[in-house]
This record gives structure tokens, C-alpha cells and sequence, in this order.
């Protein structure tokens, strides 16, 4: 599904990753940790093709294609998403009016019809039903006032519609607290499936005790530095990140 | 990097409306006084008032100068290299019916989407279209008649209505009401003429397409609408001009008169030619629009403004009656060196009378944008209230949005409010969009059509549509 080789990324011309290697198999859910700065959120903004992220050597493939060939929403297309940390406003925009334009683009890539009103409407109000967000969410703009849990909600409520192959979650838990929280493990785990794949970014270890990973890989200065199974997130929780990094944990 | 280049390319689209038609045209030789204006009453036919009438605001407008107020730049005009009348040579003997139009003219007019056979126009909308200075026809009249509902060019009023028009030309915009305005009432051509009496609510949309064709020629319409006691209208007027290297001058001037409780509705999309890249050519555009409100009477203007080099524009209503309303809805795009200066003016002097402004202006390219509006509540309007908001949206960052809101309130028990909001198509929102597939170009789109969307609603339904297409075509390009 994935394959990031030896990949240096660089953000205004300053180098934050250095090296990264990383294999994610169709089926597998892998954790990412990391302290602050690590490189955790460019390596998902690399991945999503964000313009600034520059990929300086190394390659990323996507089902065996390089992803540097692909524009953003082509990766889009393909079946890469990311639920965004902190997802951005649109005014005046309908989440209903964006859901459209953004399956549309999708399914057309696919080769697709676009969905019938009826049956959009459905099943954007089952994927609200899914991570409890009233439907009334879908009139209003898209993030329009919601709240930061709304928010993320809502970008997993988006997840669940485009149903991706690869889904890239970036610090998901953060802000979220455990009811929130458990909502989004819900949503997330329903989309587990044999053909798909996650990524999740995360500072913390809690989001990983309702979203169990098959991997958990340390991040610490734009390298993974130690790989493991999940007991590795839980001994993380005990021990901080200094005892792998030598540092003093900040945060 | 691509987003960059994909929105230049969104924003330099070409202007569509821009070719021109070979038809033979009588045209003055450029220049004006007083034979000019002669002749042109006299091409007319027109009565001994009404040249009288023209005389007197050419004098107001001799003694006066251009307002230098807006924020606009422009070399001079000079007022005598511009041709003041032109008329398509077949039109010498006016056309008795729409079959008599050269079908030159006819064909011009389809290409641009407004079809003028009335069993091809546009379901229940009558058409007057208005080439260069005379109106070439104007569809569904009968049937407007059977309601009692005149609709004609102004030319024709004067000669069928001359009461009505005795009464009403100048009574909203004086002659000497600005210099565009003095200029316009000296050399005024031809527009529309409506009357809705009493009690009768317009069967159908009315519209205006204006079109400039000549070169160098200047288009000068006066366009004039009476809403009788208790009736109902809704109108737009839309415009287009060919790709010229040289400016050209347009300036109208619009009236409204909504008597008791009677309603206008007034819709614009103006899409002149903005000029090329670089700011040659394109219309200037100095016009005057204006509406008295009487006591429970409501008027309401909505703009959609794209086009034209230079946009100087105020829909105003002056809310005389008590209860009256006016509102004022506005979107302005521009973009490569375009320069708008627009908004509205609110004259509150009934008690409880109440006014709405939304203005929504869109930079982009190089372009200026602004918004400048006056509220004035008089010291006898009890209890009036205005609400205003004004949003700029920049796309780039080589244009500029600016906001002038004038407020003079003498009367303590009005209520006002004023909300301002600029904003820029972030990186963060066309980031988002294409991460969930959907292109630069439809992101763009979708996210200025969000923002205009409070304006669009108040279009008739017919036009909404359009109008969002047209701030696409618009858009297209104009990001650099």
C-alpha cells in the first residue's frame, strides 16, 4: 500500500526529515509517535502532497506509484486522505455542497456516477449517525463555528463517505476528551477493513487504547527510531520519549 | 507551486462577450454642444421641453468639474473625443415589431444568451435590449399591456407618456445631481421606461440588455421606473461590450420611484469590458442610480458588477415615505487592474424606516476594491434602523480592498449596525479541497461563491445561476 524509502522532506528550505523508512500493508494500522517536532505532522503533509513540502530525496510509493508524480488531489483521487489536525473554515460553503464536489471528483476518478441527491443525502447521514454529528451539521458551512471536536468529527464523518485506502489521521486526539474521543475510535475502527490501511500521528499513547495498532514506530528527528507492536505505545507511556531520544521529555 | 500557477490561469480567462458586429451605424462626429444635443432631440423628434430640458443640464454640467473623491486613478477624459450618438442605420425608420430588426442585431443578441423572439426568450421574462444608444425592441409587450404594465424604451414614453415622464425624468436624480448625472441628462439616448399602476403586481421579470458596439461612441441610458400605489416589480439589466484597445465612457442614470406601498426589485449583472491584463481598454463606467421610497414602499438593489476598467457606482434609496425600506446587495469582482469604487447610499427621513446593506467585494490580480456607503438617519426618523456588512475577499496578494463607511446619524433613536470582515482564499482552504479531490479551479469557485452567497439568494432564480457562472468565467485568470 505504502512505501516510504529512505525519504528527506524539507519546509522552506529547512530539512525535518532525514531519512524515514516505513511499510504499511493493506489491512495494517500503524501508530506513529513522537514528541513535538519530530517531524510527525510534515511527514503526514508530505504524504497529502501540502505545497511548501518538498520531498529532497528518497521516494514515496503508493500502491507502486510515486507519489511526487501525483498532484494533491490526484492523491486524493486515488484513495489517500488525511483528517486534518485542525481543520480549516469555509464560509458560506455547505458540508453537504462540499461532500458532493469532493465524492463527485472521487468517484469520477474511480470511473464512477456521480451519487443520486437521495442516496448522497443517505449516506452522509448515516456517516453523521456514525460519530454522532447531527445532520444539521451538513447544512452549515464547512467547519463553520463547530467546536474542535466537531470538527474532527466531522473530518472522520468525511472519511467514513470516501471510504480511502489509505487513511492518515494527524494528531486526531488532540484537544478530543474521552467521550469525543471514543466517538472517533468508533468511527475509526469501523472502517478497519482487510484492504484498507491507517496511519495514525500521535503524541499520545491514550488514542491507541481505543484504536488498537498493529505497529507502533517512534519518531524522533525525522527518523523512526525504534518499531514495535503495541506494547511498545504502553512502555512509551511509562518511560517518555526521553528514554529512547536521550533527551528530557518537554511536553 | 502548481496551486499558484492553476489560479493565474483561473483568473486570466478571456472576457467572452467581446467581439463586435458589423452593422452600419449612423455616428456623430466626436465632440459636444449645444447642436449636439439639438441634433439629437432633434433625431428624436422629441417635444420643446424635453430639448429645453437636455439645454439646461448641459449648462449645469459646463460648470462643473468630474469628482475627484473615488478611489480610482485615470488619465482625464476628454469629453470631446467621445462620440455621443450612434444608431445602427436600419434603425432610422424604427422597426413596428421584433420581425423588422435587422437580423444582424437579432443574431448579436442570441450570441450572448438573450434571445429577443419572444417564443424563444426566456420563460416569462420581456426583454428591451439596448444596442449602442437605441433600443432595437422590446418583447412581450402585448401581454404586459393586457396587465396594464408599460414597458418601453424611453424614447418611445416620451412621445406615448409624456405626462408620466413630464413628472417623473429628473425627479429622483436631478439634472444637476452630479457631473455623470448632469452629462447623462444632457445627452441621454434612449433605456427603458416602466409603469406599473396601481395595485398590479408585473407578471413577469423585466430586463434590460444593454450593448455597446461602436467605437469611441459613449453609451448614455436613462433607464426610469415607476412603481405606482400598491404594485409590484422586479427588473435586471444586464450589459456587455466588445474587446476595444481605447476606453470607453458609459454613464446612466437610473430612477425609481416606489410609491405607497409599492415594491421595486432591481437586479444588475454588469459585465462591460474590464480592459486586458495590462488595463488597456475597457469600459468606464460613471453611473447614477437612485430610488425614492414613499411611505411602506420598499426597494430593494442587488449588483452583481464584474466588469468595466472603472466602476463608479452608488444605488441609493432615499426612504422618504414612514416604514419605507431599501436594501442594497452587492457583489464586485475585480481583478487584473480593474478599479471599483461602489456601494450605496441610505437616507433614512420616514420614522421606523429601515435599510439593509450586504456588500461582498472580491480582489484579485492587481485589481482595487471599494466599498463606500452612506447612512444618513435625519433628525425626524424616529426609530430608524440600519443594518450594514461589508467583506472583502482577496485572492493574491498583489490587490487591494478598502472600506469607506460614512455614518451621520441626528436622530438618537435610530439603531445602527455596522460589521466588517476581510479574508483571504487561504492556502489552508484550497489545501483542504484538494486533499478531498476536488481541483484548484472549483475550489477557488466554490469557496468565492460561498462567500458571495448572501447576495446571490436575493437574484431572481433565473439569474443566480448565472451569476455564479459568470463569477467563474470572471475568476477565471485572475489570480496572480
Amino acid at each position: 500500500m505504502l512505501e516510504v524509502r529512505d525519504l528527506h522532506a524539507a519546509v522552506e528550505g529547512k530539512e525535518i526529515l532525514k531519512g524515514l523508512t516505513l511499510t504499511v500493508k493493506p489491512g495494517e494500522v500503524h501508530a506513529i509517535m513522537g514528541p513535538n517536532g519530530s517531524g510527525k505532522s510534515t511527514l503526514s503533509n508530505v504524504l497529502a502532497g501540502r505545497d511548501g513540502y518538498e520531498i529532497t530525496s528518497g521516494e514515496v510509493l503508493f500502491e507502486g506509484k510515486p507519489l511526487a508524480d501525483m498532484e494533491t488531489e490526484e492523491r486524493a483521487r486515488a484513495g489517500i486522505f488525511l483528517a486534518f489536525q485542525y481543520p480549516v473554515e469555509i464560509p458560506g460553503v455547505s458540508n453537504m455542497e462540499f461532500l458532493k464536489a469532493s465524492l463527485e471528483a472521487v468517484r469520477a476518478a474511480q470511473g464512477k456516477e456521480p451519487l443520486d441527491a437521495v442516496t448522497l443525502l443517505r449516506r452522509a447521514r448515516e456517516a453523521c449517525q456514525h460519530v454522532n454529528l447531527d445532520q444539521q451539521f451538513l447544512k452549515r458551512g464547512v467547519n463553520e463555528g463547530f467546536s474542535g471536536g466537531e470538527k474532527k468529527r466531522n473530518e472522520i464523518m468525511q472519511m467514513m463517505l470516501l471510504e480511502p485506502k489509505l487513511a492518515l489521521l494527524d494528531e486526531t486526539d488532540s484537544g478530543l476528551d474521552i467521550d469525543a474521543l471514543q466517538v472517533v475510535a468508533k468511527g475509526v475502527n469501523a472502517l478497519r477493513s482487510p484492504e484498507r490501511s491507517i496511519v495514525l500521528v500521535t503524541h499520545y499513547q491514550r488514542l491507541l487504547d481505543y484504536i488498537v495498532p498493529d505497529f507502533v514506530h517512534v519518531l524522533a528527528d525525522g527518523r523512526i527510531i525504534k518499531s514495535g507492536g503495541k506494547e511498545l505505545a504502553l512502555e512509551l507511556e511509562q518511560k517518555g520519549y526521553g528514554w529512547l531520544t536521550g533527551e528530557e521529555e518537554s511536553a | 507551486m502548481s496551486t499558484e500557477a492553476e489560479i493565474d490561469k483561473l483568473v486570466r480567462r478571456e472576457y467572452a462577450a467581446g467581439f463586435t458586429t458589423s452593422v452600419e451605424s449612423e455616428t456623430l462626429p466626436p465632440g459636444l454642444d449645444e447642436s449636439v444635443i439639438r441634433h439629437i432631440s432633434s433625431r428624436k423628434g422629441e417635444p420643446e421641453w424635453l430639448l429645453e430640458w437636455r439645454l439646461a443640464a448641459y449648462q449645469k454640467w459646463l460648470k462643473m468639474t468630474p469628482p475627484q473623491w473615488a478611489h480610482i486613478h485615470h488619465p482625464p477624459i476628454d469629453f470631446n473625443e467621445v462620440s455621443y450618438f450612434s444608431a445602427p442605420k436600419s434603425m432610422a425608420d424604427r422597426p413596428q415589431s421584433l420581425d423588422e430588426v435587422d437580423p444582424e442585431l437579432l443574431r448579436t443578441y442570441e450570441k450572448l444568451g438573450i434571445p429577443l423572439h419572444e417564443q424563444a426568450a426566456l420563460a416569462g421574462v420581456a426583454v428591451d435590449a439596448v444596442f449602442d444608444s437605441v433600443s432595437i425592441g422590446t418583447t412581450f409587450r402585448g401581454k404586459l399591456k393586457e396587465a396594464g404594465v408599460i414597458f418601453c424604451s424611453i424614447s418611445e414614453a416620451v412621445h406615448e407618456y409624456p405626462e408620466l415622464i413630464k413628472e417623473y425624468l429628473g425627479s429622483v436624480v436631478p439634472q444637476g445631481d452630479n457631473f455623470y448625472a448632469a452629462l447623462n441628462s444632457a445627452v441621454f439616448s434612449d433605456g427603458s421606461f416602466v409603469y406599473i399602476p396601481k395595485g398590479v403586481k408585473c407578471p413577469m421579470e423585466l430586463s434590460t440588455y444593454f450593448r455597446i458596439n461602436e467605437a469611441k461612441t459613449g453609451q448614455f441610458e436613462r433607464t426610469l421606473i415607476v412603481a405606482d400605489e400598491g404594485s409590484q416589480v422586479s427588473y435586471l439589466e444586464g450589459c456587455t461590450a466588445p474587446m476595444r484597445d481605447e476606453n470607453q465612457l458609459h454613464a446612466a442614470v437610473v430612477e425609481l420611484v416606489a410609491r405607497k406601498d409599492a415594491k421595486i426589485k432591481y437586479s444588475t449583472v454588469q459585465n462591460w469590458y474590464p480592459g486586458d491584463e495590462e488595463g488597456r481598454g475597457g469600459i468606464y463606467n460613471f453611473v447614477t442610480k437612485r430610488g425614492v421610497a414613499h411611505e411602506n414602499a420598499h426597494i430593494s438593489w442587488t449588483q452583481v458588477e464584474t466588469g468595466s476598467a472603472i466602476t463608479w457606482k452608488y444605488p441609493s434609496v432615499i426612504l422618504r415615505g414612514d416604514n419605507s425600506v431599501g436594501e442594497f446587495y452587492s457583489v464586485a469582482l475585480t481583478r487584473g487592474r480593474q478599479q471599483a469604487d461602489t456601494g450605496t447610499k441610505m437616507i433614512h427621513m420616514g420614522k421606523n424606516t429601515k435599510s439593509t446593506i450586504i456588500s461582498k467585494g472580491i480582489s484579485a490580480g492587481r485589481s482595487e476594491n471599494t466599498y463606500r456607503g452612506l447612512v444618513r438617519i435625519s433628525p425626524r426618523a424616529e426609530g430608524a434602523r440600519n443594518f450594514t456588512q461589508c467583506d472583502s475577499l482577496l485572492i493574491g496578494d498583489q490587490c487591494g480592498a478598502h472600506t469607506f463607511p460614512y455614518i451621520e446619524s441626528r436622530n438618537p433613536s435610530a439603531t445602527l449596525e455596522h460589521e466588517a470582515t476581510t479574508s483571504k482564499v487561504s492556502d489552508d482552504q484550497l489545501f483542504l479541497c484538494r486533499q478531498r479531490g476536488i481541483d484548484t479551479e472549483k475550489a477557488v469557485s466554490m469557496i468565492v461563491n460561498g462567500f458571495c452567497k448572501e447576495v446571490f439568494r436575493e437574484l431572481p432564480m433565473e439569474f443566480a445561476v448565472e451569476a455564479g457562472k459568470l463569477l467563474e468565467v470572471s475568476l477565471e485568470g485572475s489570480v496572480g
